[in-house]
């Protein structure tokens, strides 16, 4: 599913590359720079979280006391809230990075 | 009625915008904003002149504060940048965009630009306010884009009242809201699309509007581009962007991003306890007052003697009636003399000269609207970080 979406994205960009005479506006955006701190099931964190958003949608959030409480909570509303397709196998996983690394 | 001049900054602006290189995002420094966390890089997007970047995809971006000591109006180029879903239509092509106005109508409609251009054009200057500008002051801190206090703009804004538009489909009785939705959307289907509703009552007061114009240029791309809903006096939320689906309902709207998002507590004051759960919530809705010091950054090094403090304020819609400044902590209050009066939902400049003498002050600003709002001493808090108007405190030491 993320892969989709990621190839989706880069179909796109593609698109609007070849497009950029034919098309009136043709909007440009930087490069992604914002990467995952290292940690523990980094690659999981990248396959599932970067599907939908950037890296800096988790790297500016607060800090918070309750860093796994905050956490949990977050993925979770990323899969009920937000339809993110993550395997049951990867919460504890991704859970454990953010908890462990911001 | 027909313009020609906008059209013909439009076609400049498409030529530009078919000119643009990708661009490099070279960090080209960082901004380290007053709270926990709060190291932002300053980045380059096209039509952008370098902004405080909150995230990247989707983009996200802040106005560097000391623009709004520049004047009442915030240029194109400095506007903040807010959007949700990853999927924005940065390929479109102004000359096959359709608005469609469909639903409880009785003629649904599909406009282009061009039929929207030859309609009546009305103009407004109104502040857009993100719904979470400032949310990283919070205490204790909840989740959500952390912002400080650059999510907000003000400009003016050139297009037809929804009203025209509602009047021309023709609304069937029973209706009850209207829905608006924008070209971007999200990359899974899955997450819910950015839809957002207002109740009929609102969208046709006649001040609600469709914008294609802002301070005189085409709407930049990512503040909305081609056609934009301006609500004056309400948060952003409702703002919607790239604006291509209208529809009529004879229900409220329950869709997420008004049925669980963007919501504050149902309290006086729309506030709770700090760090509690409020028993029930309302749509967020119109601005809380707010004013800021904007001549003199917190921790400035001041000159003893004269000098003249400016800044700005605002609200809701009842306009601003009056501005106090304190230069001892709050001890003692002076009124301001307020600028030009650019319509009630505008940025209202303010001044006053003061006399400094050396050592340590605080300088509060306090806003009163013509409706009686003013700000309160301590932050209201809620789960979501929202309309937060606390009296602003710059502190300066003066040799």
């Amino acid at each position: 599913m993320q892969r989709t979406a990621l190839l989706a994205i880069s179909l796109a960009l593609s698109a609007a590359i070849s497009a950029v005479v034919a098309a009136p506006v043709n909007y440009k955006i930087p490069d992604e720079v914002a990467a995952f701190k290292p940690g523990p099931n980094l690659e999981v964190v990248q396959g599932n979280c970067s599907a939908c958003h950037s890296a800096d949608y988790i790297n500016t959030q607060p800090p918070m006391k309750d860093k796994k409480g905050f956490w949990q909570a977050e993925v979770t509303k990323m899969i009920k809230v937000y339809g993110a397709p993550i395997d049951d196998a990867d919460v504890g996983k991704i859970v454990d990075y953010l908890a462990a690394t911001y | 009625m027909f313009d020609r001049r906008d059209l013909l900054k439009g076609a400049g602006l498409a030529a530009a915008a078919t000119a643009l290189n990708p661009t490099k995002a070279l960090a080209l420094d960082t901004v380290t904003l007053p709270f926990a966390n709060g190291e932002r890089p300053l980045v380059k997007y096209p039509q952008k002149r370098p902004m405080i970047g909150l995230t990247s995809r989707p983009p996200q971006l802040e106005t560097p504060f000391a623009v709004f000591n520049d004047g009442p109006i915030t240029p194109n180029n400095a506007f903040f940048v807010r959007y949700h879903l990853s999927d924005l239509p940065y390929s479109l092509d102004p000359d096959k965009f359709t608005l469609e106005v469909k639903g409880k109508v009785d003629k649904p409609l599909k406009l282009s630009l061009k039929d929207i251009r030859k309609m009546k054009a009305t103009e407004i200057v109104a502040v857009n306010q993100c719904s979470g500008n400032s949310r990283g002051f919070l205490d204790p801190r909840v989740a959500g884009g952390q912002l400080a206090n650059g999510a907000m703009g003000n400009a003016r804004w050139r297009g037809v009242p929804l009203k025209a538009v509602l009047a021309m489909a023709g609304v069937q009785s029973g209706a009850k809201q209207v829905t608006f939705n924008g070209m971007d959307g999200p990359v899974s289907d899955k997450t819910p699309d950015f839809v957002k509703a207002l109740d009929i009552d609102h969208a046709s007061d006649g001040e609600v509007m469709l914008a294609y114009g802002m301070n005189g240029e085409d709407l930049p791309f990512l503040n909305g581009f081609p056609l934009r809903l301006i609500v004056p006096g309400y948060f952003g939320t409702y703002w919607v962007k790239h604006l291509n689906e209208i529809t009529v309902v004879d229900n409220v709207y329950d869709g997420f991003w008004m049925k669980s998002a963007y919501r504050i507590p149902d309290t006086p004051n729309n506030a709770v306890e700090p760090g509690t759960a409020p028993k029930a919530t309302i749509p967020i809705n119109r601005f809380t007052i707010r004013s800021f010091i904007t001549s003199v950054p917190d921790g400035a090094k001041l000159k003893a003697g004269g000098t003249t403090l400016r800044g700005i304020a605002f609200d809701g819609g009842k306009g601003i009636k009056e501005v106090a400044v304190s230069t001892d902590g709050g001890k003692t209050w002076t009124n301001a003399r307020l600028g030009k009066d650019l319509g009630k939902y505008s940025f209202r400049e303010w001044t006053l000269p003061v006399k400094l003498t050396a050592g340590s002050h605080e300088l509060k600003v306090r806003a009163t609207g013509n409706g009686g709002e003013t700000q309160p001493d301590t932050p209201r808090w809620n789960p979501a970080g929202y309309l937060r108007n606390v009296v602003e405190t710059v502190r300066v030491t003066v040799a």
